[in-house]
């Protein structure tokens, strides 16, 4: 039997693969229908250390849309950290004011610590380079529902997969499934060796591949990533991979790829993919962006004890 | 009659079998230079299980659970040697614990744990080749990597 009663969501690692498949379900019930007062009368608390305009927007729609409320904030230069103060104290704080905390910080284990700290469920919407788990739900529930199911799938993942949180905890939960996965990125950006060896201890199926083309044929499921300035200490290092990948129709048209494939991005993109991939049937990515809503719901609805 | 390439002590503790690259590592944990009794440094010495080995001989000293389980991480097949009355009363091999707190810095510079005032924790994933994983930021790390707190 699954209990999220009260857990916290910090990192993929930390749910089976029964568990993901239970909130997927509990996912589904509520894309099907409304629950407008499951969480009325809770406050959900945001805290946004780091900008991120769709996590926080989704996270507040889905507690808005449960009958709960929102607070927070996406500043931190407005708030106590700017005097000083340290995370255990802003969670401490602002434990006492609300049911649940939703947090994104640029540093990573940050979640973590702040979960240690308060007794209220915390969720992880982030933390730098390490995790970000809602968005690995989210990722899971639109490739079952474009595909029909998770088990033993082809997954390219594409661009930066040194730094891209989102393809490393994919990836994980993906294991779970039998998924055969190729990682297509220059050599600066493969993926780190900590996860190949998590993968290779799972007995995962793995190839590393510097070129898309190689692989196109076999890919079920094609994760694109944007290449994140942000995470590149040395702008010069970014400049030198800045566009290596930029998938549009034209590029698709050259490559061979199955009918059925389907390409997901956690967005938002710069240059990786071009707007003329929008009206084909391969882009799911901004279904994709609107499946957080009702699993974001689920995963509030579950924690905070209102849905099992 | 066995030779004694370290003299021996009284009282205190032996290090024995730290392999010699660490000997000096291993000293720095014991913050010998602040010692006011005896203490002995052999490296390079013959060792059938080694083939060169360290040792560390402290007059008067027992270490704590910390500086043990610094030991084991840095000189894993290291011996302690309780002595008493010149006599060895105790001897065991350290050991690595299955979780380090405390006592090694995360090497991911991003790590909340170098950023707030907290103690770093560790869960040892493999003692032999040491393998840890932080326990904020979930990242591996090997021997080479593990620096002390």
């Amino acid at each position: 039997m699954v209990l999220l009663k009260n857990r916290d969501i910090i990192s993929i690692l930390d749910f089976t693969k029964e568990e993901i498949s239970y909130i997927l379900d509990l996912s589904k019930k509520m894309d099907k229908q409304r629950h407008t007062d499951l969480l009325k009368g809770k406050i959900l608390a945001n805290l946004f250390f780091e900008p991120s305009t769709r996590t926080k927007l989704s996270f507040e729609t889905a507690m808005k849309r449960l009958g709960g409320d929102v607070i927070g904030f996406d500043d931190p230069d407005k708030t106590s950290t700017a005097k000083g103060e340290s995370l255990k104290d802003s969670v401490k704080i602002v434990e006492g004011y609300c049911d649940i905390i939703v947090i994104r910080h640029f540093l990573e284990g940050a979640s973590r610590l702040a979960a240690d700290t308060v007794n209220v469920p915390v969720i992880n919407a982030g933390d730098g380079a390490c995790q970000h788990p809602t968005q690995t739900f989210l990722d899971l529930y639109t490739i079952k529902n474009t595909k029909g199911g998770l088990e033993g799938l082809t997954v390219g993942f594409l661009g930066d997969l040194k730094y891209g949180r989102t393809a490393h905890s994919l990836a994980y939960a993906l294991a779970h499934f039998n998924a055969e996965m190729f990682f297509i990125s220059p050599p600066s950006l493969r993926i780190p060796k900590d996860y190949i060896e998590q993968l290779q201890s799972r007995g995962v199926s793995y190839h590393e591949v510097d070129s898309l083309s190689e692989v196109s044929s076999k890919l079920d499921i094609l994760y694109c990533t944007r290449i994140q300035k942000e995470r590149f200490a040395d702008p010069v290092e970014y400049e030198k991979v800045r566009g290596i990948y930029k998938l549009s129709r034209t590029v698709l048209d050259n490559l061979k790829i199955g009918n059925d494939l389907k390409i997901l991005h956690p967005l938002p993109r710069v240059e990786e993919m071009d707007e003329s991939l929008d009206s084909t049937d391969y882009a799911v990515y901004f279904q994709q962006a609107h499946s957080g809503v009702p699993v974001r719901e689920a995963l509030l609805a579950a924690l905070l004890g209102a849905l099992q | 009659m066995k030779k004694l390439e370290v003299s021996a002590i009284e009282e205190g503790t032996v290090i024995d079998q730290i392999a010699s690259k660490s000997t000096f590592k291993v000293a720095n944990i014991l913050d010998i230079q602040n010692i006011d009794q005896v203490v002995l440094v052999g490296v390079n010495l013959s060792s059938k299980k080694l083939n060169k080995k360290g040792i560390i001989k402290i007059g008067g000293k027992q270490l704590t659970q910390e500086e043990v389980n610094k030991i084991a991480l840095i000189a894993p097949d290291a011996t302690l040697n309780i002595i008493k009355n010149s006599e060895v009363v105790r001897k065991f091999q350290v050991a690595i614990p299955d979780t380090l707190e405390g006592i090694v810095r995360c090497f991911n510079p991003n790590c909340v744990s170098n950023h707030q005032m907290i103690q770093s924790k560790f869960h040892v994933m493999n003692k032999n080749p040491i393998k840890i994983r932080c326990y904020y930021c979930e990242r591996h790390m090997g021997g080479d990597d593990i620096e002390l707190a």
